[in-house]
């Protein structure tokens, strides 16, 4: 069933305040963060008030509630991505999630399963956000492994027409984007997938702009390891996932070490706890995974499948609005096939940090630059970019302000 | 409104007919440095003449407030010497880090007292100190090489 995002924005206590003498506060930079529900806030907040005490340890009856607590957040997560609960490691971001893995997989020695060397390729693509490309550069580095990638079309695509020049036999790892943060293109991993597990190569997805906004299965996707942020999907900040299939968690060593993620230890060695518990050393955010949960929560009670017809219809309508203005040239695909509700767009002479500080005069919340995707940008050429990124809270009447803000923008620079 | 704090006739004057763009062949010493954060870019030519600037020249893709200061900045240090375009600089990134409590000194800083607008929003002062910081980095090489 359809919801009304008017009703959905009084669930969020930053609606009611106004920005810059009195505006309505329009949010259009979810990309980046999203806001939070009452909910949320209370689920977090209830954490430190009534349950507080470090997980996993301690004899009392609050250590129990906050280990259930944060116990059940993990079963929540992984009921959210079709995975199971010791397939979820909690991470403060998903940039620590992406970093884990990548510093991981340098950390087994030469017999472990993951275990690269200069006889390897690692294949990402250029329309990596920089948390999903520097990882694997540095792994390229570390390990003398090739890295490799995907070009993107002038139409903001993948270009898979070299996929199997691309995913090589040697090929050990694909680090892609589910969607990307400039383009809005959500990539088709199928055949991607297809090809990587016929190399014997390891999927990693950055779900970061995805899991928020369409309904993700990780054993529908068929991937093996996902990687996405609590704070773009109504959560706090403080909290990352990363999910990995049970049967690849038990080799992966771990990449941080300390408390908690050890069975036993000497004053020479110790022994690595089973997954998830190995790769959260030391007191996990716990509040933050609680808060975690209390989103993923608010997101199904309303349905992923809901939000992600409102924002195809929204995004549609952005699309469509955006093209209506003159000098506008949107980055990435035109219409709203295999992309999510996110737009990125040059505005003639205008230069982003302008007009970005135009619709701020006007209460309207963008993003502007490179967006941590700079080779992107450089491929695209294009200096910076400005970005409207809708979600559940958006609808068409912030479109309508936004084009007049633009609108505005235009009169102001070119008339002055 | 607010915005035309920010935005200065002056600073959209320099925008738009910049001053000293276009790299000189010769020069001293050149630097090139890149915002961040939005990927403004700034090439920067300085020549000296004992401890007088002779020439500032540069080349840029930015927004309007870093593209006008360097516009500025390359102006109104031409032809000083070094000590007074330090004393310029000074006063400069003073007022731009006074989170707009300051005026600034139009006997000093000349057109540069547009700017003063920017310190004001937190998020632009690195946009307006790009060029100056460019400058700062091109005279210390450049006398390195004296």
């Amino acid at each position: 069933m359809a919801f009304d995002p008017r009703e959905v924005r009084q669930d969020f206590p930053i609606f009611e305040r106004t920005i810059r003498d009195g505006k309505r506060l329009v949010y259009l930079d979810s990309g980046a963060t999203s806001q939070k529900p009452n909910s949320v806030i209370e689920a977090e907040s209830n954490f430190y008030r009534r349950h507080n005490a470090a997980v996993h340890r301690g004899a009392h009856q609050l250590a129990e509630e906050a280990t259930d607590a944060y116990e059940g957040a993990r079963e929540t997560v992984a009921n959210f991505l079709g995975g199971s609960a010791d397939e979820i490691i909690f991470t403060k971001s998903a940039t620590e999630s992406l970093n884990l893995l990548a510093y991981a997989f340098s950390n087994g020695g030469s017999d472990n399963r993951f275990n690269l060397t200069s006889a390897d390729r690692i294949v990402v693509s250029e329309m990596e956000h920089h948390a999903n490309l520097i990882p694997w550069q540095q792994l390229s580095r570390r390990s003398g492994a090739e890295l490799a990638w995907f070009a993107v079309t002038p139409d903001g695509r993948l270009d898979l027409s070299t996929l199997a020049e691309i995913i090589t036999p040697n090929t050990k790892v694909v680090a892609l984007t589910h969607q990307s943060n400039v383009l809005g293109t959500v990539n088709p991993m199928a055949a991607i997938v297809a090809r990587a597990h016929e190399v014997g190569a390891v999927v990693i997805l950055d779900a970061c702009q995805s899991v928020p906004h369409m309904p993700v299965n990780v054993k529908e996707l068929d991937i093996d390891f996902l990687a996405f942020s609590g704070h773009k999907t109504v959560g706090p900040t403080g909290i990352g996932v990363l999910w990995g299939r049970a049967e690849l968690l038990k080799d992966l060593p771990p990449f941080l070490f300390g408390g908690s993620m050890i069975e036993s230890v000497t004053m020479t060695d110790a022994v690595w706890a089973p997954a998830p518990r190995r790769h959260e050393a030391g007191v996990p955010n716990m509040a933050q995974a609680v808060g975690l949960a209390a989103a993923l929560d608010y997101l199904a009670a309303i349905g992923m499948a809901e939000i992600y017809e409102h924002e195809q219809k929204l995004g549609g309508y952005l699309l469509n609005r955006l093209q209506e203005v003159p000098e506008l040239k949107l980055v990435g695909p035109l219409k709203m096939l295999d992309r999510g509700a996110v737009a990125s767009f040059t505005l003639g002479e205008i230069h982003p940090h302008d007009l970005g500080q135009f619709l701020d005069s006007q209460g309207i919340a963008v993003r502007t630059g490179h967006h941590c995707a700079w080779p992107l940008t450089r491929k695209l050429g294009v200096q910076a970019t400005t970005r409207a990124s809708l979600y559940l809270y958006n609808d068409q009447q912030d479109i309508d302000v936004l084009i007049a803000g633009i609108l505005g923008a235009q009169q102001y620079f070119g008339g002055k | 409104m607010q915005l035309d704090s920010l935005y200065q006739e002056v600073i959209l004057d320099h925008y738009k007919r910049p001053q000293h763009k276009g790299l000189a062949a010769t020069y001293d010493a050149q630097v090139h440095h890149v915002n961040p954060s939005c990927g403004d870019e700034i090439t920067l030519n300085v020549a000296l003449d004992g401890d007088k600037v002779v020439a500032i020249t540069w080349d840029g893709v930015g927004c309007s407030i870093s593209q006008a200061s360097v516009s500025i900045l390359s102006d109104l240090l031409l032809n000083k010497s070094v000590a007074e375009a330090d004393l310029i600089l000074n006063t400069f990134t003073e007022l731009m880090q006074s989170k707009g409590t300051m005026v600034g000194d139009d006997a000093i800083l000349e057109d540069a007292v547009a700017m003063a607008g920017v310190s004001k929003f937190p998020a632009r002062i690195k946009c307006a100190l790009l060029g100056w910081m460019a400058y700062k980095d091109a005279v210390v090489q450049a006398q390195a090489k004296l």
